[in-house]
């Protein structure tokens, strides 16, 4: 296998990070508001919340996908390929995210909260300065998994047509008859792309204060 | 906007056949993948340094690569190394490779977690090694090993989809041919979604039954 076709790989994992990056960060704001819900007492905030978490995480990615590719059209939306692909990531990790988020706000040590109230603090103040920080802090572990998961499931959005990694290593298979060495080195590019993930995780993780040291 | 369900009735058996194909796939890959990473964990456990790291490698190009591209390998890869396989042994093997890698992971994580003292006292009263290993190594583990076991079995149920990109014949393959033939996307895909929101839903609630019936086997507070 020659240089040229790695490079050809590696210009289109540019592709699947891009991808991953913006539906990780549109998730993010998804799950925040849907945390919101979760973690609000009116019924009819936390229904909602609830169904569109169980629908996205319990059907397979592929699927919402092919349902948002095929469907959006039919409801007389037209947009490109990597619009509906980036849609179907987000809402995906938005549901897995808001699990966790509500999982780290939940976990926000009472006594924190209330010795905050004590020296003072207003609800507004506790919210910014003690309950997102601590919260962000203990899902962080669990932001960089979700990460390395969309960074691996951004593979399937080749289906939809789009040529990042996985298609592009496909395409190469087929016109170089080399399926075993294309495959091989996108898999390493997933694997070095989600260390460098990990790693980066577990220094912000260190960084961040009141980090054990 | 129409929704026309006749369009699947009509269709009813090859539905019913890709919807046991993808059960089928599903049951088999997870019980292969069970058993193939629990050898796994045992064989680290026990293996020695060199096993234990070589294997740790493995685990982790597993873990650490889209199950999309293990199945490529496998499926377009295999027959450049003598191994022609059809789609559906191909995407058997594949699901039961990538589960035992987080099977393994899972094995591992439960012989750790039974604590020394259980086993000490154990010996202290007497019992044989295999009545340690029956009445207090396997029923704590159990418990510990149970929810993410569940979990990953849930996770393999939704993988067992992107298996129709290799043309296996399930579920997903099936209602999509149904959708572009009849141009009824709509219904095909809807269905697809309802069948596996309700048998993830129904495994998980499965699990959560099992957890609580196991519960007298419980030795941690958590």
């Amino acid at each position: 296998m020659s240089f040229k076709l790695f490079e050809l790989l590696l210009q289109a994992s540019i592709y699947t990070v891009t991808i991953s990056v913006v539906s990780i960060l549109i998730g993010f704001a998804i799950a925040i508001l849907l945390s919101g819900m979760l973690l609000s007492l009116r019924r009819h905030l936390v229904l909602p919340a609830r169904i569109f978490i169980s629908f996205f995480r319990g059907v397979p990615l592929l699927v919402q996908l092919l349902l948002i590719y095929n469907l959006l059209p039919v409801i007389g939306i037209n947009v490109p390929s990597v619009v509906a692909a980036v849609i179907g990531l987000s809402l995906c990790t938005a549901a897995y995210q808001a699990e966790n988020l509500r999982g780290g706000f939940a976990s926000v040590p009472v006594g924190l909260v209330e010795s905050a109230e004590m020296v003072g603090l207003t609800p507004g103040q506790i919210f910014r300065r003690i309950k997102v920080p601590t919260a962000l802090r203990l899902t962080l572990p669990a932001l960089v998994n979700e990460a390395i998961l969309i960074l691996k499931a951004s593979s399937l959005v080749s289906v939809v047509g789009i040529v990042e990694l996985t298609r592009m290593a496909q395409d190469l298979a087929g016109s170089t008859f080399l399926p075993l060495q294309l495959f091989a080195s996108a898999g390493l590019i997933y694997l070095v792309i989600n260390w460098i993930v990990a790693l980066a995780g577990g220094l912000i993780e260190r960084s961040l204060p009141g980090a054990p040291r | 906007m129409s929704f026309d369900i006749n369009v699947l009735i009509e269709q009813w058996p090859a539905i019913v056949s890709g919807a046991g194909v993808t059960i089928m796939i599903w049951v088999f890959g997870t019980i292969a993948a069970a058993a193939l990473g629990f050898l796994l964990a045992v064989a680290r456990q026990y293996g020695g340094l060199v096993v234990d790291k070589a294997l740790g490698l493995i685990v982790a190009v597993l873990r650490g690569t889209p199950f999309l591209i293990q199945i490529f390998l496998v499926y377009y890869g295999g027959p450049f190394v003598g191994l022609s396989l059809d789609p559906l042994p191909a995407g058997l093997i594949g699901i039961s490779i990538y589960g035992a890698a987080y099977f393994s992971e899972i094995f591992r994580s439960g012989f750790r977690a039974v604590p020394r003292g259980h086993i000490e006292a154990g010996e202290c009263v007497g019992l044989t090694q295999g009545q340690i290993v029956r009445r207090i190594l396997l029923p704590e583990m159990t418990m510990l090993v149970l929810p993410p076991s569940v979990n990953m079995a849930v996770i393999l149920m939704k993988e067992t989809a992107v298996l129709s990109i290799i043309t296996v014949p399930e579920l997903t393959a099936t209602l999509s041919a149904i959708g572009s033939q009849q141009y009824a996307f709509v219904e095909a895909l809807s269905a697809l979604a309802l069948f596996y929101w309700v048998l993830v839903e129904f495994t998980g609630r499965l699990g959560n039954l099992a957890e609580t019936k196991l519960s007298r086997f419980r030795f941690f507070n958590a």
